[in-house]
C-alpha cells in the first residue's frame, strides 16, 4: 500500500530544512519525499491512499528517551497502556523506557516481561534501557550482554548515581567491551543529597534544602575523567546548567564518544516557577536560575547539547499532595513535550528543524535507530502537527495514569493532529 | 485599620500598614495582658486548635494562652503522638480537622510550605507557627512590637540578626519584616550557616561579629541548634562562643543603648553570655515572651473578624 502525504509543511532534520511538499509512504517506510510533482513521476496515482495535510507540519516522530512507564511496580501511576496512548497523542513514536521501576528492570527474565507487555498493549515503538548494576545500587553490574540480546538498547542506572568509582569505572570498560551505551546522571551525590530546590534567593526565601548547580558540572567532570580512562560511549541524561557546559565542549572536542540530553522543563520553566510550594513543579535535578535555562537553550541551539527528552515521570496525587520536601519528585511528559518545545520555537530561540534534530534525529542516531529522519528507507515514524493553534491545558485530558503536570492551565501553542507509526495512524485528533 | 487576610502565613504575604494594623492593636492586648482582669471576647464562641508536629513549649503555650484571654475555646493536640505517626498524610488530617469546624488552627510542622499547603485545603483562618525554615511570622511580629516599644519607631534602625542564618524561619521572617519597614539590616555569622544567594536580600553580611556590631540598636541572636554543632557546620561550641557568642565586651561595639534580644530557648554560654542575656537594661528577652501573647491575641482577633465578615456576607 502506497500513501501520499500531499500538501505539508516538511520538517527534516537532517537537511535542517523546512519546506513546502509531499512524502510519499510504502510498506511502512519513507519512499520519497520533496515536490508532489517530482515524487509522484513514475507512481501509478490510481489507488493511492491520500493524507491531506492542509499546509501543517510533518515531522519524523519523536524518539523519547528516559521515559518512565511504571510497570511492573507501580501500574497504577502508568502501564504500557496509558504511556503508549499518551506518546501516540504526544507524537513521541518511540519511547525509550527506564529500568527505575520496582523491581529494577536489570535481568534480561524481567527485560523479557517489559518487552512483551510493551508490545501488547503499545501503539508506538517501545524500547527498553537496563539498569547498568543490580537493583541500581551501585555495587554489582548487571549482565550487559545478555541484557543487550534481550533487547536492552542502553544502560543506566537513571538518578541513582553510582557513587564507587572503581565499581563505575569496570562497568564502563565492561559496556564498551560490548559496545554498549551507558546513561548516567551528572550529579555530585554528596553535594546533591537531599536536595529540593537549586541553591539561589528564591530557595533560601522558601527554607528548601538546596544543592549547588555546581553538583552537576562536577559530576560531569568526573564522568568524563571515566570516559577518558574507559573509552565508554555515554550519554548524560540531563545537563541543565550552564556552569557544566565548558566541560561538555572540552569532551567533545577531545573526541570522547559523549552525548548529552535536557529536559523540555528545564528548558521551558525556571526556580521561580515552583512559587509557593507547587510540587508539580519539583523534578530531578531541581529547576534552575533563568541564566542557566538561557544558556542551555542556547546549547541546544549550537548542537552541544544534543538531545531533549520529555522525562516523563508519573507520580500519583498521594505522592505529590505532600509538603514540597517530601513530595516526589518528576513530570509527566509524553503529551506536552512538543507543545512545550514550540514555545522555544514561537520565542525563536529554536528553529523546527533544529528542534526535532533534538527530539528525533539525534537520539534516534545515538541509538543506532534508522528512525528519527526523512529518508528513503527509514521507517515512517510520522508526526502531523499544527504548529500554531493555541490551547490551555487541562491536565485531566492527558491520556497518561498520572496527571503530574507543570502544564496544568498553561497556554500552549501548537499540537500534535495525527502520529503515525510504520505508515499507520496510532493517533488522531478528531 | 486594613488587615484583610484570610491567614497568616508568612510576612511575605504582608504590607507595611497589615503589620502597623497587628503592631497596634497588639499594643492595647499588652496593656490589658497587664491588668488583673485579663479578659476580652474577641474569640468568643471560636474553637482554636494548636498543632503542633514539631516540640514546642512556649510558642504552643503563647497561643494557648492568647487564645484563652479573648475566650475562645482551645484544644492542643501534639501531632508527634498522633495518626500521623500511623502514616496519615497531612492532607487527611486537616480534612479530618476541617470536619469538626474549628475557627483558627495554629500549625507548627518541621517541613517548609507545609502549612502553606494544609491552609488550603481548610476553611478556618490558620496561623502559622513556624514551618521548616520558611517562616515563623508570629515570632517576628513579637520581634517588632518590641522593638518599637523599646526604642520608640520601628524604622530607620539599623539592627543586627546573628547566628544560624541558614536554618532559621525566625531570621527569614524578621528579615522580611524588618526590611518591609525600611530598617538596615545587617546579618553576622559563619558562612556555613548563611543560605545561599544572602548577597541577593539586600541586606549586609559580616563574617567578623565586632565589624558586624558597630553602631547597631538592636542586636538579635539566634539559637543554635545542637546538631549543628559538632564539626559539620561549625568546628566547636567553644570556638563559636569565642567567635560569635554575644558577650559585654562585643556588645560594646554597639549603640550604646542598643538592646539584646533572642527568641529563646537559649543556650547560655553558647550564642549568648548568661549574665548579659539577665541584663535588664540591655536585655528584652522577657519583653519578647510578653509581647508574644499580645501579638498572637492581635492576629487572631483580626483574623476572627475577617472570618465573622465572611461567614456574615
Amino acid at each position: 500500500m502506497t500513501t501520499l502525504f500531499k500538501n505539508a509543511r516538511l520538517i527534516d532534520p537532517e537537511a535542517g530544512s523546512d519546506e513546502h511538499g509531499a512524502l510519499l509512504v510504502r510498506d511502512g517506510k519513507i519512499l520519497a519525499y520533496g515536490e508532489e510533482s517530482e515524487i509522484l513521476k513514475d507512481i501509478d496515482r490510481a489507488g493511492l491512499d491520500i493524507v491531506e495535510c492542509n499546509g501543517k507540519c510533518l515531522a519524523p516522530g519523536i524518539v523519547d528517551i528516559g521515559v518512565k512507564v511504571c510497570e511492573p511496580g507501580e501500574r497504577h501511576k502508568e502501564s504500557y497502556r496509558s504511556a503508549g496512548l499518551a506518546a501516540a497523542a504526544g507524537g513521541v513514536t518511540t519511547m525509550v523506557t527506564r529500568p527505575d521501576t520496582t523491581p529494577a528492570i536489570d535481568t534480561p527474565e524481567v527485560l523479557e516481561f517489559v518487552r512483551r507487555r510493551a508490545n501488547e498493549a503499545a501503539p508506538v515503538n517501545v524500547l527498553p534501557m537496563a539498569a547498568l548494576t543490580k537493583a541500581r545500587e551501585g555495587r554489582e553490574m548487571t549482565e550487559i550482554s545478555f541484557l543487550m540480546d534481550a533487547g536492552a538498547v542502553a544502560f543506566t542506572d537513571c538518578d541513582n548515581v553510582i557513587r564507587d568509582t572503581k565499581v563505575f569505572s569496570r562497568a564502563l570498560t565492561y559496556a564498551r567491551s560490548c559496545g554498549a551505551l551507558v546513561i548516567a546522571h551528572p550529579q555530585e551525590p554528596g553535594l546533591s543529597k537531599g536536595a529540593a530546590a537549586t541553591s539561589g534567593k528564591f530557595a533560601s526565601l522558601r527554607g528548601l534544602p538546596t544543592v549547588s548547580p555546581m553538583a552537576e558540572r562536577m559530576g560531569l567532570d568526573r564522568d568524563i575523567a571515566l570516559i577518558e580512562m574507559t573509552g565508554a560511549r555515554y550519554h548524560a541524561d540531563q545537563i541543565t546548567t550552564a556552569r557544566a557546559l565548558p566541560a561538555l565542549e572540552r569532551a567533545k572536542k577531545n573526541g570522547l564518544d559523549i552525548t548529552a540530553g535536557v529536559s523540555i522543563h528545564h528548558l521551558t520553566l525556571n526556580e521561580l516557577d515552583v512559587a509557593d510550594y507547587r510540587t508539580f513543579f519539583k523534578i530531578k535535578p531541581p529547576l534552575r536560575a533563568e541564566d542557566d535555562r538561557l544558556a542551555v537553550i542556547e546549547a541546544v541551539a549550537s548542537g552541544l547539547i544534543d538531545i531533549i527528552s520529555s522525562m516523563h515521570t508519573p507520580q500519583d496525587e498521594e505522592s505529590k499532595r505532600r509538603p514540597f520536601e517530601e513530595a516526589a519528585s518528576g513530570a509527566v511528559a509524553l503529551e506536552t513535550l512538543l507543545p512545550a518545545a514550540l514555545r522555544l520555537y514561537h520565542s525563536g530561540q529554536l528553529s523546527l528543524p533544529q528542534l526535532f534534530r533534538a527530539m528525533s534525529l539525534n537520539p534516534a542516531r545515538r541509538l543506532g535507530l534508522d528512525s528519527g529522519r526523512l529518508s528513503q528507507g527509514a521507517p515512517a515514524d510520522l508526526v502531523l502537527f499544527d504548529a500554531n493553534v493555541p490551547f490551555v491545558l487541562d491536565r485531566y485530558t492527558l491520556h497518561s495514569k498520572s496527571q503530574n503536570t507543570p502544564f496544568d492551565g498553561a497556554r500552549l501553542q501548537g499540537r500534535v493532529l495525527a502520529t503515525y507509526v510504520a505508515g499507520q495512524p496510532v493517533y488522531r485528533r478528531d | 485599620m486594613t488587615f484583610s487576610h484570610r491567614h497568616l502565613l508568612g510576612i511575605e504575604h504582608l504590607a507595611p500598614s497589615d503589620i502597623t494594623a497587628v503592631l497596634d492593636l497588639a499594643d492595647t492586648y499588652a496593656d490589658l495582658n497587664r491588668q488583673p482582669q485579663k479578659h476580652g471576647d474577641a474569640l468568643a464562641g471560636m474553637t482554636q486548635i494548636n498543632m503542633f508536629f514539631e516540640n514546642s513549649t512556649r510558642t504552643q503555650a503563647s497561643f494557648e494562652l492568647a487564645g484563652m484571654r479573648l475566650g475562645a475555646d482551645v484544644m492542643n493536640m501534639s501531632m508527634q503522638t498522633s495518626s500521623v505517626k500511623k502514616g496519615e498524610t497531612l492532607i487527611d488530617t486537616a480534612m479530618t480537622l476541617n470536619a469538626m469546624h474549628p475557627d483558627l488552627l495554629v500549625v507548627r510542622h518541621p517541613s517548609s510550605g507545609a502549612v502553606d499547603l494544609l491552609a488550603q485545603k481548610v476553611n478556618c483562618a490558620v496561623l502559622n507557627a513556624g514551618d521548616g525554615r520558611h517562616e515563623h511570622p508570629t515570632q517576628a511580629l513579637l520581634d517588632a512590637l518590641t522593638i518599637r516599644r523599646a526604642k520608640g519607631r520601628l524604622h530607620r534602625l539599623n539592627i543586627a540578626i546573628c547566628g544560624d542564618i541558614a536554618h532559621s524561619r525566625v531570621a527569614r521572617s524578621n528579615i522580611l519584616l524588618l526590611g518591609k519597614m525600611e530598617n538596615r539590616i545587617r546579618l553576622i555569622g559563619p558562612p556555613t550557616l548563611m543560605p545561599s544567594g544572602i548577597g541577593e536580600f539586600g541586606v549586609e553580611v559580616f563574617e567578623d561579629m565586632n565589624e558586624g556590631l558597630r553602631d547597631v540598636d538592636v542586636v538579635m541572636m539566634l539559637r543554635l541548634q545542637k546538631e549543628r554543632m559538632d564539626g559539620g557546620f561549625i568546628p566547636s561550641e567553644r570556638e563559636y562562643y569565642f567567635r560569635y557568642g554575644l558577650d559585654s565586651e562585643k556588645l560594646g561595639m554597639a549603640k550604646e543603648d542598643a538592646i539584646v534580644m533572642h527568641p529563646g530557648p537559649m543556650n547560655r554560654g553558647v550564642e549568648i553570655d548568661g549574665t548579659l542575656a539577665d541584663d535588664i537594661n540591655r536585655s528584652v528577652i522577657q519583653d519578647q515572651v510578653e509581647m508574644g501573647v499580645a501579638v498572637r491575641m492581635a492576629a487572631m482577633d483580626l483574623l476572627a473578624r475577617n472570618l465573622r465578615q465572611r461567614t456574615a456576607a
